[in-house]
């Protein structure tokens, strides 16, 4: 087993059978339209619909990285993998492939090669899809390490897919799994909020030494664009980060959704003077239950906000262990802003996703407790 | 018909120019009232026999294919328009070039027996029996759509018609599903289960054909097989591409997806052999798409305008019925044309109700997510705001 690993340096990347990337792919779609360029004349009801819901905030340049390059999120994560797949020079161009359809397929198979040592990153085209492959991952990769003792474990396998709401996905290319795969040791799971926060993190679900399933919030794929350094740096798991200090609410949120309350954390300070404290959880599983804790005892109050539906949503196992933790330090209940619990509708997406405005009513509504 | 002929003759004489019912009158004494053709046979796994080489299609019925055909791909092709201009948004997947294959399978079945099928489900939804208007407007989400505008392009419904599914595959065991539920009521109805070349690949499909195949249900597993899964070729994703004869144990026919007489004559067969009690049965239709996989795929990326416009011209299925009925008396040019005309126009209209029906009300957010009385509330965004479930 040793031996494999320390020979067996290739690393695979397995994706499902798709156009020329899947890059490619979300070139048409409304995205670009929607963000880059103006609302053309196409009637009221069509421009309605292109706004979005968040705003994205870079963060400043990294400088402690070595050089920087204007990216995207989607070219922060081919950066990440170009950065990974350099490590081994000797390795051809045919360990990056296309797979039949069959998510449990490409899964099991990329299980199997991490089992021997070798590094597989395995891509299920949209997160709505990674059901078929949840028995793999849950009753597999999840419990491999601890089911054999440590014999064996398929730490070198990372799941990377595309996750959450997109302004027109529906009901199957919009979900946010990630509370399905919150409720199960063994894996990890992480989700980053811009290009330079996935490029450290995705280099990090790498190298870790668990099966990993990183989430890349589509909708930020070309929305986001900032200085992402080049070389290749690792952002540590399982921490979260304090994007805004404050002394009087703390919101917790993750991927798109943490844009959406920097941008309610502005609108609190200057219409109600509150001061609030943002962190991005970064890593769902296993979550940084020390930063969130302390924040919460500093300020007493606590509002996560995520799009997957409310009930069993992660946001009420923060919720849960917080009043767990700082019960005496609360002055108000713990707010959940969340999707409802419906499917991901269609046409109500404006209505279903929880925006700015409700986290704002929320926060207000804590603040008057 | 006498009078009538009478009238119209007379009608003509005077001079009116009630064009479309006189011409068609007078003139159906120019045209026969069928003809028989030739069919190429069809590629055959673990049957001595096949369907049979020659059929008939009668003038009435050549008409009624052309028409529906053609509403297809002026659907089609509308749904494309609309989405360019952000009326319809998320994901379409259109099924132009793949005309022949619904509606030859619409006619070699009964519309008692039953229908699922993927994503890319217009064609099949309007051979089932859904108005283009409703299923345009359910494109564009709106309350006059058949699943109310909450389903989308690839939820439609309609009765024996189970949609519309987007998980690639998940139509399979569901299918073999139905079928047990026809065996079980002993309602001699057969279920078609189509998937694409893409899905074949996947592993519920072989779990439908085992279970299928053990308790002999009455379904026919359609694999539309037009070369690309998504962005894929057949030949990069499965490791044989004879997909009639991927059902192992179950027999298989290999069929040219872009005659409809081919397709309707094997569906007729199919559809006997399961209803005999024989079990279920495996049809390829070779067939083409010249829209990409969805409106986001500009559908060049994998494969050449050349081959795309190839296919155009010589295997356009609304093309070879068309010469098929013309050389054979069946129809003339001109009153293709008008056929045309009529569906143009009804295609103009639908869109123009899809466009301008109100969406749904947002109450109904919150419907249909349980079967339950009294209605409860769901909860959301926060506990403050509340929608009511009634279903």
């Amino acid at each position: 087993m040793a031996a494999v690993a320390a020979s067996a340096g290739w690393l695979l990347r397995l994706r499902a059978a798709g156009a020329d990337g899947p890059w490619r792919r979300l070139c048409g779609a409304g995205l670009p339209r929607g963000f880059l360029q103006s609302a053309s004349a196409y009637g009221a009801a069509a421009q309605r619909r292109q706004v979005a819901h968040f705003t994205f905030q870079p963060d400043p340049e990294p400088v402690e990285y070595g050089q920087t390059q204007k990216m995207n999120l989607f070219q922060a994560v081919t950066s990440a993998l170009d950065n990974s797949l350099a490590k081994d020079p000797t390795a051809g161009k045919d360990r990056v492939f296309n797979t039949p359809l069959c998510e449990q397929g490409i899964v099991g198979f990329g299980i199997g090669i991490a089992v021997t040592g070798a590094t597989a990153i395995a891509e299920i085209q949209f997160a709505d899809y990674i059901f078929p492959a949840f028995d793999q991952i849950v009753n597999e990769a999840a419990k491999y390490r601890y089911r054999s003792g440590d014999l064996f474990n398929c730490g070198s396998l990372t799941i990377r897919s595309p996750w959450g709401c997109v302004g027109h996905g529906a009901l199957y290319h919009s979900q946010s799994p990630e509370a399905f795969f919150a409720h199960c040791p063994g894996i990890k799971v992480v989700v980053p909020r811009s290009p330079f926060q996935a490029k450290g993190l995705l280099l990090s679900c790498i190298e870790d030494k668990n099966p990993c399933i990183f989430f890349e919030p589509k909708i930020l794929y070309r929305a986001a664009v900032e200085q992402v350094p080049v070389e290749p740096y690792n952002i540590p798991l399982s921490q979260a980060e304090v994007i805004r200090e404050g002394s009087d609410v703390t919101l917790v949120a993750w991927g798109t959704q943490v844009h959406v309350i920097r941008e309610v954390a502005a609108m609190a300070q200057e219409k109600l003077g509150v001061s609030c404290e943002v962190i991005d959880l970064r890593t769902i599983l296993p979550w940084d239950v020390d930063t969130v804790c302390k924040s919460v005892i500093k300020t007493g109050r606590l509002l996560v906000s995520h799009e997957a539906p409310l009930t069993g949503g992660f946001a009420s196992e923060i919720s849960s262990t917080v009043q767990e933790e700082c019960f005496l330090n609360l002055e108000a209940p713990i707010s959940r802003v969340c999707g409802y619990d419906t499917p991901f509708p269609h046409i109500f997406e404006p209505f279903y996703i929880p925006d700015k405005w409700k986290c704002y009513d929320a926060l207000r509504k804590m603040i008057n407790y | 018909m006498k009078k009538m002929l009478t009238a119209a003759v007379s009608r003509v004489l005077s001079g009116v120019t009630q064009k479309p019912a006189s011409r068609v009158l007078v003139a159906s004494c120019k045209y026969s009232n069928n003809a028989t053709f030739e069919i190429k046979k069809c590629d055959l796994y673990r049957l001595e026999e096949g369907p049979p080489v020659t059929t008939v299609l009668t003038r009435e019925d050549g008409l009624k294919y052309y028409k529906m055909m053609q509403t297809i791909r002026r659907m089609e092709l509308k749904a494309d328009q609309l989405y360019k201009q952000k009326f319809i948004r998320g994901f379409c997947h259109l099924c132009d070039g793949q005309e022949a294959c619904c509606v030859g399978l619409e006619a070699g079945i009964n519309p008692t027996d039953h229908v699922i099928t993927s994503y890319r489900a217009h064609g099949l939804c309007y051979t089932r029996g859904l108005t283009v208007r409703s299923i345009l407007s359910e494109l564009t989400g709106r309350r006059g759509g058949c699943a109310k505008g909450k389903g989308g392009s690839m939820h439609m419904y309609a009765k024996n018609f189970y949609g519309g599914n987007g998980i690639v595959g998940a139509q399979g065991p569901l299918g073999a599903g139905i079928a047990l539920a026809c065996k079980y009521k002993g309602n001699n109805e057969v279920c078609l289960t189509l998937y694409g070349d893409g899905a074949a690949n996947q592993g519920q499909i072989s779990e439908a054909y085992n279970m299928a195949a053990l308790w002999n249900l009455p379904c026919i597993f359609i694999c539309e097989n037009n070369r690309y899964g998504m962005g894929t070729s057949v030949e990069r994703a499965a490791a044989s591409t004879d997909y009639y004869k991927r059902g192992n144990f179950i027999p298989g026919l290999r069929v040219d997806g872009m005659d409809i007489l081919c397709v309707r004559e094997a569906t007729k067969f199919a559809a006997d052999y399961c209803r005999s009690g024989k079990g279920p049965m495996l049809m390829e239709l070779l067939t083409y798409r010249y829209h990409g996989h969805s409106m986001s795929d500009p559908g060049i990326s994998y494969r050449t305008r050349e081959e795309i416009q190839s296919v155009r011209s010589k295997s356009d299925p609304i093309m070879l019925l068309k010469d098929k009925m013309v050389n054979n008396k069946l129809a003339s040019v001109e009153e293709l044309k008008e056929i045309d005309a009529e569906v143009r126009k009804e295609i103009d209209d639908a869109a123009q109700f899809a466009m301008t029906d109100p969406e749904p009300p947002l109450e109904e957010l919150g419907h249909h997510i349980y079967s339950s009385n009294p209605p409860f509330d769901i909860r959301g965004a926060n506990q403050w705001i509340k929608f009511q479930s009634i279903s």
